[in-house]
């Protein structure tokens, strides 16, 4: 049977962990995603499948947690939003170099600095250009529901183990705040030692005597070498782009211009299309599931036959650079945003279409 | 002709396989390859290669891990006590411990430090103090002695303006999860048989869910403080030994001093 509820997207995201078999959660509190931490520590995960909740000192400190347990292969996660976020940076370099699985959520606000707790989407760059220091990706994943807030925990896993890479979901206040009805999936089993040995070899579980001892390290002092784990990093991110960009596409069939948005702005574009196509524009929404990798092909394909795009975000206009390199000059690209943690109304993006892009 | 005397009858020591032979980056005269050998020894003593975690720093004994014949994580710089922390909550059954040097832990991860003392994490804490930070070329750290010279002080350590050198061992000491903090020395051989026996009292006890357990080791930095080997222990004893005693701080819960 169905396992239907109704919950707000941090608790969908909190109840998601518990049954993806996660093994452990470390984190800070920080507005607006303290419900992901506080609904773990409630329903004592412990009891349930051994599940470990610990509260840090610092989103400095549960990041480095997080580098840990995965390095023992495990599978751990953090939250956090904008400002926490920025202080794990390091942490985050750190496991995407030594090739780490994790899944991290981001519930973004308005900043920059301290900022508003109001919901935002001005942390895409920090999220898919980099953030920390080095050469290196994180797999993306954008929900623009409470289900997808549940859905993107098992799913973040098995990207993060697949390709030993971080795995951040980056959502905005909206989904984490906002209650809905979600499906919840079946609980899956944590790892047994075993079976980490036997899946992740590298992992430092304790030296058996039937191997090398196993490091965890992203150092490597020698240039020769460290070029080459680069560049070993960089066909890794080719061929996550070649394998998993994902993305939705609504009413896009006989569009004349296409919407860019992801998240809470995708829930908006799509009354906003509604809206331009009772008035006779067609008007199509291309959602990002991914902002990394980015759906470029998508977009450059819609590019041979529409008019144009508007790139649609809570920023001032970070996710239209990757539409305009996708788009390569062949049609024009707009961008319509607030930021400061407004969230637009749909008629706002309509006036947007009507006076910038038609 | 060497090779005759190599006979069974003739071995008085023979190295633990729990070192590598991987031949170690440190100067001659540094503490470093002393204390990471007494550890070894007595991981070795206790047969617990199998369940051991380390966790090192960054620091001269960043490679520790390259040394360590034991799974190992290499931690960001302050960051081993959160790294340790992790794992010993995900895997209780297992030991680990942290190894660090002054500025790693007392520095720019004092908050990490504190806060897993404070929880009272079930692991041994191995804290090198060499009163510089040895890896970045002989800058000032937090337990520079007052007056001392370093590429960042190079008039002296001004206290007045930049404050006393830091007893950690001392302050973490007074905290309820920490069941035992002492200092040590590796400058004569009785000083390492005297750390290996509080390194096995800490593994037992953080095995045994009592709490952290802090063992600070003084150490020399001989190519830091620009001295000959023998030069930098004759100081070590007359300076460093004078403000960071060493000696039992906290013994089985209670403090001792
Ligand atoms: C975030 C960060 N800041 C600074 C450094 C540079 N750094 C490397 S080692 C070190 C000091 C190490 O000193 P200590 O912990 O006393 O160890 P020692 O080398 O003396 O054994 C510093 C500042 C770094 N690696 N990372
Ligand atoms: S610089 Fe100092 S701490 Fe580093 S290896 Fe040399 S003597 Fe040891």
């Amino acid at each position: 049977m169905e396992d239907l509820r109704l919950m707000k997207g941090n608790e969908a995201f909190a109840e998601a962990a518990i049954r993806a078999g996660c093994d452990g959660y470390f984190g800070y509190p920080i507005t607006p995603q303290s419900e992901v931490m506080e609904y773990l520590m409630k329903e004592r995960p412990e009891n349930r499948t051994g599940m470990v909740v610990l509260q840090a000192e610092s989103e400095v400190s549960s990041i480095n947690m997080v580098y840990a347990g995965a390095g023992c292969g495990k599978k751990v996660m953090t939250s956090t939003s904008s400002p926490g976020y920025s202080l794990m940076q390091e942490g985050i370099s750190y496991i995407a170099a030594a090739e780490l699985p994790c899944v991290v959520l981001n519930v973004v606000r308005g900043g920059p600095g301290l900022g508003t707790i109001q919901p935002s989407q001005s942390d895409y760059f920090q999220a898919t250009k980099g953030g920390g220091h080095g050469d290196y990706r994180l797999i993306v994943l954008a929900p623009s529901s409470v289900q997808e807030m549940a859905d993107f925990v098992p799913m973040g896993f098995d990207l993060a183990f697949k390709y030993r890479n971080p795995v951040l979901v980056l959502a905005d206040g909206v989904i984490g705040q906002t209650m809905e009805k979600v499906v919840l999936q079946p609980q899956r089993p944590r790892l047994t030692e075993e079976e980490i040995r036997k899946n992740t070899p590298w992992a430092t579980v304790g030296k058996s005597i039937d191997r090398e001892h196993n490091i965890v390290t992203s150092l490597d002092l020698q240039a020769a070498s460290q070029e080459k784990h680069v560049l070993h990093l960089q066909e890794k991110y080719r061929e996550i782009e070649a394998a998993e960009s994902r993305c939705e596409m609504i009413k896009c069939e006989d569009a004349d211009y296409v919407l860019v948005a992801y998240g809470s702005s995708a829930r908006i574009c799509q009354k906003a299309v509604d809206l331009l196509r009772a008035k006779g524009v067609k008007v199509g929404l291309l959602r990002p599931i991914t902002l990394w990798p980015f759906p470029s092909k998508e977009v450059k394909e819609l590019a041979t036959r529409v008019k144009g795009f508007m790139s649609v975000e809570m920023s001032l206009g970070q996710m239209v650079e990757d539409v305009k390199l996708a788009v390569e000059g062949k049609v024009k690209v707009e961008f319509f945003g607030r930021c400061g943690g407004i969230v637009p109304a749909p008629e706002e993006v309509v006036h947007a279409v009507e006076t910038k892009l038609l | 002709m060497s090779s005759n005397i190599c006979t069974p009858e003739n071995l008085v020591y023979k190295k633990t396989s729990l070192l590598t032979d991987k031949v170690m980056h440190y100067c001659p005269g540094c503490g470093h390859g002393t204390i990471h050998r007494a550890l070894m020894e007595v991981v070795d003593e206790m047969g617990l290669q199998d369940k051991t975690i380390g966790i090192a720093p960054v620091g001269c004994s960043v490679l520790a891990y390259d040394y360590m014949n034991i799974d190992m994580q290499e931690a960001a710089h302050g960051r081993a006590p959160a790294v340790a922390t992790a794992i010993k909550r995900l895997m209780p059954e297992k030991f680990v411990f942290t190894y660090q040097g002054d500025g790693d832990l007392a520095a720019i991860g004092t908050a990490e430090t504190i806060h897993c003392c404070n929880r009272g994490e079930n692991i041994l804490m191995v804290f090198v103090n060499n009163a510089i930070y040895g890896m970045t070329g002989g800058q000032m750290a937090p337990t520079t002695l007052e007056g001392m010279k370093t590429a960042t002080s190079p008039y002296g350590r001004d206290v007045e303006k930049v404050g006393w050198p830091l007893r950690i061992t001392e302050m973490v000491a007074q905290l309820n999860g920490v069941w035992s903090a002492s200092r040590h020395t590796v400058h004569t051989p009785a000083a390492v048989m005297k750390l290996k026996k509080a390194l096995k009292k800490g593994i037992e006890d953080s095995m045994a869910g009592k709490g952290t357990c802090f063992v600070e080791v003084c150490s020399s930095c001989n190519s830091g403080w620009k001295m000959s080997p023998v030069e930098a222990n004759k100081w070590m004893a007359e300076h460093v030994l004078e403000y960071f005693v060493p000696g039992d701080i906290k013994v089985d819960g209670k403090m001792v001093r």
